[in-house]
């Protein structure tokens, strides 16, 4: 059997003397679509930045798509060598934000042709054929001159899905990607998802969407108090979860 | 305070080994004005790219160098409100007794006299930076001065004039102005002997001018100056009257830099001359100060040889109140210095903003972003820098760094900028300082979430900083530094403490010149106003057009809005 493309094994974090991650692990094949749940404060959010170094792990070890940081020992290594590492990593990584952190002072086009022309070194024109190619595929392509204010919050998330697509990259996180929208604009930026899913693109979800999780995942991953508490396939967790802490976390959406 | 910085400069100061008059190359000290002030028409900046090619413009219209030789006598004076020592006469040409007195020692002498202004704080101090050979600007022999600079004989001697409003009982003796307030000017042997005077408080002026007028208005009691200045500036006004004995004996001489004795010498040498030819006698007559003080001091008759022809003009073309129409004409007949005036102003505040610009820039990214030693450095460098005033600022460059040297035992080494440079480095560096700060606030104002996707997008520290953060902080800090320009444009006006005429400059000769001190003011505050005008426009129209990140559609461009705020629909 095929290595996994993304595997985690063993992430610890803390901030200030208190520990988020006590000792995380989780493998994801190519084409997955995983989503992790779990209540606030649990530790799913600081897994997923973890994932391509915007916060760094005190232990741990990450490796997708062939890069792999062992985060034992960093300490003693100079900062400059994680830097590289994370770098190159990050190069393989695309990541969407609940605040979509758009450019507000650049239009979706120059949004979604900035990070290839910049670190990629594509040409100005280069980078215009692919970031219209992609607006289009988030039905955005009637947008592209406009500028983030200008637009509703589920067309800038999906302009946010566009712009991390921009860099090629095989996974794809997301972090509460629709917990800023209001309810009649979340359906649109999931269908983006759900059609990036039968392209085949590996994607992890932190997510508050229930409906969304049990629909489209392909299997679910529960958090809480800093452990990975049960992973299941997703309609065995709605309909049967075998932990305790699960069952009362899904209780509450009933 | 601040006389006593440049003097003190001034008695540090010792030339190297054979430091002759003509030795050390002025090749830098382009800047220095003299009598003549034609510089060419430069070129309106229109937008931001056109900046840096005004700036080009501008430094390109800089005032050629006075070069030091042989063949030339250069002396130093500030003729600002010096009459009837040098001054501006009414058809803007320089005169004067000393400036009679200088030129027929420089004709004797064989050399071509060459004239550069300083301010009269720093006229001492000006030798030390061998701005020129000699200072002639009425300045006393005093055992204390002997000290710091080396004096010709003395080219006149007088006594202080004691005057005060028309109608006061008569003073005797200077211990009768107990309680009262005295003024005088600065530096000067009265200001010495009202000090002596138990119970007077003085009030020492920079300009006379504004002395006597403020005996006038009732200010002041009365002022304490040398004959010469009361005799042109008191004895023509109704309101004023000489009043006592002279009190004193005062001698002029000329300054020299300490160790420059073969100048010495051989002005003496012409000095002594033209006193025997009469030269002394016809010039100090026509100016109506041949008195029998001076007579006995050069042991020639008391009688003047010549009439006061030039005491008479100079009354004349002051006395009376100006008609409007006279006045405009006067502002008119001055348009030559006006606008030289205004272009120098505008050349040290836009060169003084671009450096503080870019220094300005740099300390934010070291203070917010730098490893510690710059960080802590630039800490330490905005504090000081916002803590310490603008004008010692300006006096610790123009007059300090040349006797850097003095520090170490090394007095050959310092750092001698010419006063253009020296004025807009000093405006500059303080600048930067607040410069720094309006780009910290502005680097810190940007959500922390822009620098995560900027990496998140395989985008380097520097890359997110270059195409996302400083973007969106230049929209931020934009009107913070159109009010620091505009502030700095009113602050340029220190520069004409280190020699330069500008604006203020322009402004201190007319008002002095013509005693019209409202409506020269008057005349000056609008062109400060005029020229900041289009400064401001360039800079509300740039923020409109980087307003985009706030705008909706179908709204007017909003001003107060932040990036990352409006977010929802």
């Amino acid at each position: 059997m095929e290595a996994p493309l993304l595997s985690v094994s063993e992430l610890h974090k803390q901030f200030d003397e208190t520990p988020i991650l006590k000792g995380v692990s989780l493998d994801v094949e190519k084409g997955d679509l995983v989503s992790i749940i779990g209540p606030s404060g649990c530790g799913k959010s600081t897994f997923l930045r973890c994932m391509n170094f915007l916060e760094v792990p005190d232990a741990g070890r990450i490796s997708i798509a062939g890069v792999t940081i062992d985060c034992r020992g960093l300490e003693d290594s100079p900062p400059k060598d994680l830097e590289i590492k994370a770098h190159e990593l990050r190069q393989r990584v695309g990541m969407v934000f609940q605040q979509f952190n758009l450019f507000p002072h650049m239009t979706i086009l120059e949004n979604v042709m900035l990070a290839p022309t910049v670190s990629k070194k594509l040409t100005r024109d280069e980078a215009r054929a692919s970031g219209e190619k992609l607006l289009e595929k988030v039905g955005l392509e009637a947008f592209a001159d406009r500028y983030p204010s200008m637009m509703s919050g589920g067309q800038q998330q999906r302009a946010g899905i566009a712009r991390a697509l921009a860099m090629n990259p095989q996974v794809m996180l997301y972090d509460e990607p629709t917990s800023a929208l209001d309810p009649e604009l979340v359906a649109e930026v999931l269908s983006v998802m759900k059609q990036l899913d039968a392209e085949g693109m590996t994607q992890i979800v932190v997510t508050h969407e229930m409906r969304f999780a049990r629909d489209a995942s392909d299997y679910i991953v529960f958090m809480e108090g800093g452990h990975i508490v049960e992973i299941s396939d997703e309609d065995e967790i709605f309909e049967n979860p075998k932990d305790e802490r699960t069952r009362r976390f899904l209780g509450r959406f009933q | 305070m601040i006389a006593e910085f440049g003097m003190r400069s001034a008695e540090c100061y010792e030339p190297g080994a054979g430091g002759e008059r003509g030795e050390v190359s002025m090749n830098a000290e382009f800047g220095v004005r003299n009598a003549e002030y034609h510089e060419p028409f430069a070129g309106v900046v229109a937008g931001i790219r056109g900046a840096l090619v005004g700036i080009a413009l501008l430094l390109s219209a800089l005032p050629a160098v006075a070069q030091a030789d042989e063949g030339v006598l250069r002396w130093g004076a500030d003729t600002d409100s010096n009459a009837p020592y040098g001054f501006y006469g009414a058809d803007n040409k320089l005169t004067g007794f000393e400036y009679e007195i200088i030129q027929a020692i420089a004709q004797e002498m064989g050399r071509k006299p060459v004239f550069v202004q300083n301010d009269w704080d720093g006229l001492i101090a000006g030798l030390g930076r061998n701005m020129y050979d000699l200072v002639i600007c009425g300045i006393e022999i005093t055992p204390e001065k002997a000290g710091e600079v080396l004096f010709s004989n003395p080219y006149y001697v007088t006594f202080e004039q004691f005057v005060d409003r028309k109608g006061s009982p008569p003073v005797t003796s200077l211990a009768q102005l107990s309680g009262k307030q005295i003024g005088t000017l600065d530096q000067t042997a009265a200001l010495t002997m009202l000090e002596k005077t138990p119970g007077v408080v003085v009030r020492p002026y920079q300009e006379e001018v504004n002395a006597y007028q403020d005996v006038a208005n009732g200010r002041i009691f009365g002022v304490l100056l040398d004959y010469p200045i009361a005799k042109y500036y008191a004895a023509p006004d109704p309101n004023l009257q000489f009043s006592g004995p002279p009190f004193g004996q005062i001698t002029y001489g000329m300054a020299f830099a300490k160790g420059n004795t073969a100048l010495q010498q051989e002005v003496n040498k012409a000095l002594q001359s033209m006193i025997e030819k009469g030269t002394m006698r016809d010039i100090l007559s026509r100016w109506g100060l041949w008195t029998p003080t001076v007579a006995g001091a050069f042991g020639q008759p008391e009688a003047p040889s010549l009439p006061d022809t030039e005491y008479k003009a100079f009354v004349a073309s002051h006395s009376g109140q100006a008609s409007l129409w006279t006045r405009l004409q006067r502002y008119a007949s001055n348009w030559q210095l006006l606008l030289s005036a205004t272009i120098l102003t505008l050349q040290v505040s836009i060169v003084g903003m671009t450096i503080a610009i870019a220094v300005g820039f740099t300390l934010a990214i070291m203070r917010v972003f730098g490893p510690w030693p710059l960080r802590w450095f630039a800490t330490l460098f905005i504090e000081i820098v916002r803590g310490t005033p603008l004008l010692i600022q300006l006096y610790i460059i123009f007059y300090g760094l040349p006797n850097l040297g003095v520090l170490f035992g090394q007095p050959e080494i310092g750092i001698k900028l010419p006063p253009f440079w020296a004025g807009v480095i000093g405006l500059g560096l303080n600048y930067a300082a607040y410069e720094a700060e309006n780009y910290r606030a502005g680097l810190l104002a940007i959500p922390r979430g822009q620098m995560e996707a900027a990496r998140a997008l395989g985008m380097t520290h520097s890359q997110g900083l270059r195409f996302v953060v400083i973007p969106q902080s230049f929209r931020l800090v934009l009107p913070p530094v159109t009010n620091d320009f505009i502030s700095l444009l009113k602050d340029s006006s220190l520069v004409s403490m280190v020699t330069l005429i500008d604006l203020t400059g322009a402004y201190n000769r007319i008002a002095t010149q013509t005693f019209d001190y409202f409506g020269t003011g008057l005349l000056v505050a609008a062109i400060y106003l005029l020229i900041g005008l289009p400064f401001v426009r360039l800079a509300r129209w740039t923020e409109e057009r980087l307003a985009v990140d706030t705008r909706k559609p179908g709204q007017r461009p909003g001003m107060f809005a932040l990036p990352g705020l409006a977010k929802k629909p």
